[in-house]
């Protein structure tokens, strides 16, 4: 596999929309949608005369994002134009951060491969998003600028990913931050995370970096995967033959599942970065950066370790539980309901995380509240149900809505536990299997859990199955 | 001329108050005078005839207290934003652009009671020194139509000298109100950088810009200058500081200031007349009970190249936006590329090309070093000497240009000779201070001279005292008229 021979070195540079409320330039709305052109002003359509002023929401959500990935924050950062020509940047140049970005040397601790690795983040900057060409049918195209002035954070690693891998465990782990600060939704498809990959191949061992080629437009964790493992193909068939990779950029055709160059005059920019003189220093002192981590919840991998810790949970089931801020809190609070966190995880593992796969809904949009769950997981401690019968309950609550005890009372889904109830039960299953009767007590104990099925079915569901485990163990106990 | 276009601003709000004249009978009179005037003048690009009068006729409904424009005329350079007028900035890529937003300035001037009546001609996106980049038509220097009015805020300064208006708007990024204001023969200020608002007013080099009233004298300019100044939410460039109360200074005098004068100003190819009010002015000064001192202005043989490369850079960022997708003249390709190159190849003039070109060179990478980068240098360089310069000294008081009005078509193709005539207005918007020029005297040939007062950041007041004492010993209003015989 050419991948053993050469070393990859892949920097990823990430932008994600900020979910402010207006857009970082201007007052204008800055949620995704809206009919065509119906959020804009002078601002964000790059009007004669108009001017930036900066949203002190984008700066603490940046500033945030730093904090948790350990950056260090600049006290003054300094906003750059970069100059580019494009129909939907409407001033025809970008107002980015380009020498003083706000946010530098971070890292983010990422496991691909069986693998734990430290990605570096060498910076983090506020700039504005452009708007959106909308290309119609012939040579027509319009613009929408609802997007336009939309607060972007730039964030740029360090060349310390070495496979496909690993850039999509990065861009996992980095929504799973956005997500956890609530500063951006993490929608790739929507484009409110967008990724461009920089990569370049080297031999194993050697010292010298090789040429760097650029990936755009990848829009999916699938696309980052596919693109990358395409273009180490591509440049190791490249430098197996003998041929010189040349510094290009490509952009990612999902539908034709391959990278198209881009047209070198497409690519060659001089950007002209100067500061932009519009907007004075961005002044960041300790108490706005106090005031920034106030908001900070507690952030993943502390969560991680502390359900490992607090619940006792296995860390794969505590990784589970903790890729998703809501779903963590779900729950924890579940366990607040039931104080049973052995139960209530796996209960979360098993039961709640099938649901929402099979549905396709997030945790946020699943209809039982802890409390519900919790008194379901009650009625099955307290042995009032046993858990095949709290499995039908759960579909019923999730169809009717109706809470678990309702549920238990209209079905007559209490389980028995009377011994009386169950010895007739216990003992009709042993005369109608006398021969199993003997592989037992010819030491098959395995068998126990064959009778146990027995009596169960008999009691369509219903009887308490630690106390039929009693039961029989007593009745067929060899009395030699 | 009639005598309601004679009063100053005060002397109209005290007839107003006593209700001896009203609003419209007075915009009436000054629309009178630009439709004698301005045909010969060409100040105005767009007089608002009708808004003005319909303006004025509401104002006469309102109570003038609290108003200090109420009832006062104003035309402004037509680089400043008046929600659904033209905004053209002199350019033909924008003779049909309207703007949907009212300036802040001109939400200032409104809720002070001001009546704006007209906009006003200028170099292209206020690039020039004659107004002659306009791209609809050259202004005349009502001192002598064979004169440029100067630049690039002409328009102004022609509207005002000739009593078309008592108070116009414009803009100065290196000069440009100071220097027309010198000679057209009326005063002209710009502010401490950051003192009035930007917003509204179309960025040519925005880290220089500052919007400024152009008036007949320094009492005009002060009440304007005052309800211009403030912090502007919009603006983030504008100053926290609340604005300094400038009229009451004017009276004040100028005991115990210390002021600079140039040292070996003759070596700056300075006319000689220019020279003997620069030296009177240092003499009534001194007179007058300050302190005068020849001192050397740091930077200044520096400060035109560092301007011409700050400006140039800017603008060309500035004016990318200028490229008819989305407003402005569209002129149509087979390509996109084409479509910009004709829509700004065909609708800006040729110095407005220049200075793209020029800042463009100057950011592009391999020259930004050599250029922009050190260009920085020098404008920090030169804000250094001058925080020092005024620890020393309140102010300096030099001549606000070298030369008197020059004829029409007389630079108009030597550009380097044409950004010579910045030489002592420039360096003060690079240092962000604030100047006023005042009209001192005439030269020979009829044509208005005029002497700068500059004081350091945020000391406007302290500005306007000298100005004060200047112009009651100069009395230039009672002494010259314009298209008089000297």
């Amino acid at each position: 596999m050419p991948a053993e021979k050469y070393k990859a070195v892949i920097g990823l540079e990430v932008h994600a929309q900020l979910n402010t409320s207006t857009k970082i330039f201007c007052a204008c709305r800055s949620e995704y949608g809206g009919e065509p052109n119906t959020r804009t002003c002078p601002v964000c359509l790059g009007l004669p005369g108009a001017l930036p002023v900066l949203n002190r929401e984008a700066v603490l959500k940046c500033i945030r994002l730093g904090l948790a990935l350990d950056c260090e924050i600049s006290f003054a950062s300094i906003f750059a134009r970069k100059n580019y020509f494009y129909p939907d940047c409407p001033k025809n140049y970008q107002i980015s951060m380009y020498d003083r970005p706000l946010c530098e040397n971070g890292s983010i601790d990422i496991e691909a491969d069986n693998n734990k690795r430290r990605i570096g983040i060498e910076r983090i900057h506020l700039e504005d998003d452009a708007g959106k060409l909308l290309h119609e049918k012939g040579d027509i195209s319009n613009i929408d600028f609802n997007r336009s002035g939309v607060p972007l954070v730039e964030i740029v690693t360090a060349p310390d990913i070495g496979s496909a891998a690993e850039a999509a465990a990065f861009l996992r782990s980095l929504r799973q931050y956005v997500r956890y600060l609530g500063i951006c939704d993490g929608d790739l498809e929507k484009g409110s995370l967008r990724c461009d990959v920089n990569i370049s191949l080297m031999l194993r061992g050697a010292r010298e970096l090789g040429t760097r080629t650029e990936i755009k437009n990848l829009n999916s964790f699938k696309a980052v995967r596919s693109g990358i493992e395409f273009e180490i193909e591509r440049q190791s068939s490249l430098l197996d033959a003998g041929k010189p990779i040349t510094q290009v950029t490509q952009l990612w055709d999902e539908g034709e599942k391959k990278l198209v160059a881009m047209r070198g005059k497409e690519e060659a920019h001089d950007y002209r970065y100067f500061p932009e003189p519009d907007l004075p220093p961005l002044i960041v002192d300790d108490r706005f950066v106090a005031e920034a981590a106030a908001d900070m919840p507690e952030l993943p991998g502390v969560k991680k370790q502390r359900f490992i810790d607090e619940y006792g949970l296995s860390e794969y089931d505590a990784g589970v539980l903790t890729v998703e801020k809501e779903l963590a809190d779900y729950f924890e609070s579940l366990v607040t309901e039931t104080s049973d966190p052995e139960s209530s995880c796996k209960w979360v593992m098993r039961e709640i995380l099938g649901q929402l796969k099979d549905t396709g809904i997030t945790i946020a949009e699943f209809s039982l509240s802890p409390r519900m769950t919790g008194e379901l997981l009650i009625l099955v401690k307290e042995g009032v149900i046993n858990l095949q019968a709290a499995g039908a309950v759960f579909s019923e609550m999730l169809s009717s809505g109706e809470a678990a005890c309702d549920i238990v009372k209209r079905m007559g889904l209490e389980q028995i536990s009377s011994s009386e109830e169950l010895g007739k039960m216990v003992d009709e299953v042993i005369a109608g299997h006398k021969e199993e009767v003997v592989r037992y007590q010819d030491g098959n104990l395995q068998l126990l859990g064959f009778f146990i099925g027995e009596a169960m079915k008999m009691s369509r569901g219903k009887a308490n199955p630690g106390i039929l485990n009693e039961l029989f163990k007593l009745r067929l106990h060899r009395r030699d | 001329m009639s005598a309601l276009t004679d009063y100053s601003i005060s002397e109209l709000q005290r007839l107003y108050k006593k209700r001896e004249i009203g609003p419209v009978e007075v915009v009436k009179a000054y629309l009178q005078e630009i439709d004698l005037k301005d045909p010969l003048v060409r100040a105005f690009l767009e007089v608002f005839h009708e808004s003005a009068v319909m303006r004025a006729g509401e104002l006469e409904e309102m109570d003038p207290e609290g108003m200090p424009l109420y009832g006062v005329p104003v035309a402004l350079k037509d680089n400043i934003s008046v929600k659904d007028r033209l905004l053209t900035c002199g350019s033909a890529l924008l003779s049909q652009y309207t703007s949907p937003y009212d300036a802040t300035v001109v939400h200032k001037l409104i809720e002070a009671g001001a009546v704006i009546v007209g906009k006003t001609n200028l170099d292209e996106f206020a690039m020039g020194s004659s107004t002659e980049n306009s791209a609809f038509q050259v202004t005349r220097n009502p001192w002598d139509e064979e004169c440029t009015p100067g630049g690039s805020s002409g328009g102004s300064a022609a509207a005002v000298a000739s009593g078309m208006v008592p108070v116009a708007l414009g803009s100065d990024t290196g000069g440009s109100i100071r220097q027309p204001a010198a000679f057209c023969g009326i005063t002209g200020m710009k502010g401490t950088y950051g003192r009035v608002s930007r917003y509204g007013l179309v960025a040519f080099a925005s880290s220089l810009d500052q919007i400024g009233p152009l008036t007949r004298d320094i009492n005009d300019c002060a009440v304007v200058m005052e309800v211009l100044s403030g912090h502007d939410p919009k603006d983030s460039t504008t100053l926290e500081s609340p604005a300094p109360g400038l009229v009451q200074g004017i009276e004040e005098g100028v005991e115990g200031l210390k002021v600079a004068v140039p040292a070996g100003i003759a070596g700056w190819q300075v006319e000689q007349p220019i020279i003997e009010f620069q030296e009177e002015a240092a003499a009534v000064l001194q007179r007058e009970g300050a302190t005068v001192e020849a001192a050397g202005l740091p930077g200044m043989e520096m400060s035109i190249a560092c301007y011409y490369i700050l400006a140039t850079a800017e603008a060309s960022s500035n004016l990318a936006r200028y490229d008819g997708v989305r407003y402005g003249n569209r002129i149509e390709g087979a390509t996109l590329r084409e479509m910009y190159e004709n829509t700004r190849g065909k609708g800006f003039g040729e110095e407005v090309k220049r200075r793209i070109l020029l800042g463009t060179y100057v950011l592009s990478s391999g020259y930004y070093d050599a250029y922009y980068a050190r260009a920085l240098k020098v404008k920090s360089m030169i804000c250094e000497s001058y925080r020092k310069l005024f620890k020393k000294y309140d102010l300096i008081v030099m001549p606000t240009t070298p030369s008197t009005a020059f004829k029409i078509g007389e630079k108009s193709d030597d550009p380097v000779s044409m950004y010579h005539s910045d030489i002592f207005t420039a360096w003060v918007n690079i240092a962000g201070l604030p100047a006023v020029s005042i009209p001192a005297g005439i030269s020979a040939e009829g044509l208005p001279i005029g002497i700068q007062i500059i004081a350091s950041a945020g000391e406007e007041a302290k500005m306007l005292r000298a100005a004060g004492t200047l112009e009651r010993s100069f009395s230039f209003r009672r002494r010259y008229l314009p298209g008089a015989d000297s």
